[in-house]
């Protein structure tokens, strides 16, 4: 079994399931930049167009979870723990209305664990 | 000399037409302060029927509006620059609530640079001309500007009044009417100005819907009758305006942030003078504004040979940075702008611990004895290297990662290895050295001897996923008009081919 580079906490699951009845099927892809950036975007399926140069991680409580190779290229040694926090971030992200912001967490792997981590690949 | 917490009304609407139009289906969100996380007032969370009906109303102020003189846009512009002068303190003291920066700053710089930006727009509409071209002797070409008619605006929360004043000035110059939507954290600085300047504008040329992006955001950005979106946010949903431009084949501005270096090289150190003094400074702009700025310098670069005698008093005057009340003209940092963004910035504090970088000072939660329920954080500076996360991804907070080089080559490795290229500062006393690297930064904005300094009529925009477009100058003026070309003949004789 490979070790995963994406995962997700309790609290956070409880609110993909709340957006996903909501909403339908769900897809997480990571910000950078400005003011909300550096933070995970929860979107519909279909609603963000993946780019050739996106990068699919792995899946977080159904959902698939994406970031560009530009900033991949950073995340190669870590592991991103999806949280959710009280808050009001800026952004299309589909949580904001709910008073709720998904963040990131991050454990930096080990050389055994970067050894076997699943590999990162293109999105489309 | 200390301010303090302005008084609010209860409950805010949209401003749409040249009215406080309540949202069509009755929502409203509580604004808060991030100084103590007090309840400010309520803000509408409006949808896309106020999105349809703000765009309706703006196109019927179009009708008129877009056909006004410069001479009368022009004087529009210095009406609102002065109108906001005379209520300068107020506006401040509403910023510094709704944003949680400190009124050194918002009295300082953003309330000053709002109105400078009006002003320079009043003048750029009044002074431009078209041209005309004699193709042949019966041949005359004309450039003609015309307004594009609506166009939508989304702004963020770092600089709610002064990216508002950026995106509003060039577009209600070219005679354009706008829908804008503020940033859900930092709403009502923009509603109050429109309380202080909406008797000056035709009614409908300016709306200003509240909501949050997903339903209010979103409906505005994918518009089918908005003619330009301009977009001041995130990578993830600068893409996503820019897809729906696409779907709507109109033209999307996008500025999108950075990861700006600082670079300070040897010669700083020859002199222990005033220039030396303003260099520690320029090491220390990495904390203005709580670090909240698309273009913090983030990454100080700093050469070998003095390190050690330059970082020593780089941190003596982080060190000295004065913490209390955000009312308080003393007080040097203040609040950062939201929860979220405060968890935030304590994560990649927890990342940067994690990689191994070296803390310097700071490298916690600050606890503010006035306002313990604010979200206030200590000005941080850690050692490490550039590939590290800490130097590669916006933390958006007064979070500083240093590293060294040893000569000029490797300060601009250093520097270009980054997926932005927004601002950027270097600083030397030597000429060629300076011309050389400004050369060789790959960014908008390349800060020689200073940094944070944003005087209309200097472009400010990106290079890579740092955006597209260029704001802050008149160049901006033809990121919302068409070009008409109006082809005259004087021959009285036909062509020949029929």
């Amino acid at each position: 079994m490979p070790v995963e580079r994406v995962s997700v906490t309790q609290a956070a699951s409880e609110v993909i399931d709340r957006l996903r009845n909501e909403h339908g099927e769900l897809m997480f892809h990571l910000s950078g930049g400005c003011c909300d950036g550096s933070s995970p975007m929860c979107y519909p399926v279909g609603e963000f167009r993946l780019g050739g140069r996106d990068l699919y991680l792995g899946d977080i409580h159904g959902c698939g979870f994406y970031m560009h190779a530009d900033q991949f290229e950073y995340y190669k040694n870590s592991h991103t723990i999806v949280d959710v926090v009280q808050g009001r971030g800026a952004s299309f992200s589909l949580e904001i209305p709910l008073g709720l912001r998904f963040l990131i967490r991050t454990h930096i792997f080990s050389d055994e664990e970067l050894a076997d981590a699943r590999p990162a690949v293109a999105a489309n | 000399m200390a301010y303090q917490r302005p008084e609010f009304k209860e409950q805010f609407e949209n401003y749409i037409g040249g009215e406080w139009v309540a949202p069509v289906d009755g929502k409203y969100f509580d604004n808060t302060s991030p100084i103590d996380a007090s309840f400010i007032t309520r803000i509408p969370q409006s949808n896309a029927k106020d999105i349809d009906l703000a765009v309706e109303k703006a196109w019927e102020a179009a009708a008129t509006f877009n056909k006004t003189s410069p001479a009368e846009r022009s004087m529009l512009m210095f009406r609102i620059a002065d109108r906001i002068e005379e209520n300068i303190e107020k506006l401040a003291m509403v910023e510094t609530c709704d944003n949680g920066k400190g009124m050194r700053e918002t009295l300082g710089a953003d309330l000053p640079l709002v109105i400078d930006q009006f002003r320079y727009f009043g003048g750029c509409i009044r002074t431009e001309s078209g041209s005309v071209t004699n193709i042949d002797p019966d041949t005359v070409s004309m450039e003609v500007h015309e307004p594009l008619g609506v166009v939508a605006q989304i702004i963020p929360w770092n600089f709610p009044l002064l990216m508002a004043a950026w995106k509003i000035a060039p577009a209600l110059a070219t005679g354009n009417c706008i829908v804008i939507k503020p940033a859900e954290q930092t709403p009502v600085s923009l509603l109050v100005l429109m309380e202080i300047i909406g008797d000056l504008l035709p009614p409908g040329s300016l709306n200003v819907v509240n909501g949050f992006g997903v339903e209010c955001g979103k409906p505005l950005a994918s518009h089918p009758n908005v003619k330009k979106v301009a977009f001041t946010g995130e990578t993830s949903t600068g893409r996503l305006i820019m897809q729906y431009a696409a779907e709507n084949i109109i033209p999307a501005t996008t500025e999108l942030g950075g990861k700006s270096p600082n670079i300070f090289f040897e010669s700083i150190m020859d002199e222990d003078d005033e220039f030396l003094d303003k260099a520690i400074e320029g090491f220390v702009m990495f904390a203005l504004n709580q670090g909240q700025v698309c273009t913090c310098p983030s990454r100080a670069l700093i050469q070998e040979s003095i390190y050690d005698k330059f970082m020593e008093k780089c941190l003596a005057r982080v060190e000295a940075i004065t913490r209390g009340d955000p009312y308080e003209l003393g007080t040097m940092m203040s609040a950062q702008a939201s929860n979220d963004q405060y968890e935030k910035i304590m994560s990649y504090i927890d990342i940067g611990k994690q990689e191994g970088a070296e803390i310097l000072t700071g490298g916690s939660a600050y606890k503010n004895e006035q306002y313990p329920d604010g979200y206030y954080i200590e000005p941080t500076v850690f050692k490490g290297h550039n590939k590290m996360r800490i130097f590669q991804e916006e933390i958006f907070g007064p979070v500083l990662a240093v590293t060294t080089f040893k000569d000029e080559d490797e300060a601009l490795e250093i520097a270009n290895d980054t997926q932005f290229g927004l601002g950027s500062g270097l600083w030397s006393r030597d000429m060629h050295q300076v011309h050389k690297v400004s050369s060789g930064i790959q960014a908008g904005r390349v800060w020689v001897n200073c940094y944070h300094v944003y005087p209309a009529g200097a472009s400010f925009g990106g290079y890579k996923n740092s955006g597209i477009g260029r704001e802050n100058h008149a160049m901006m003026l033809s990121g919302y008009r068409h070009t008409k070309n109006v082809l005259i003949s004087y021959n009285k004789n036909k062509l020949g081919f029929f």
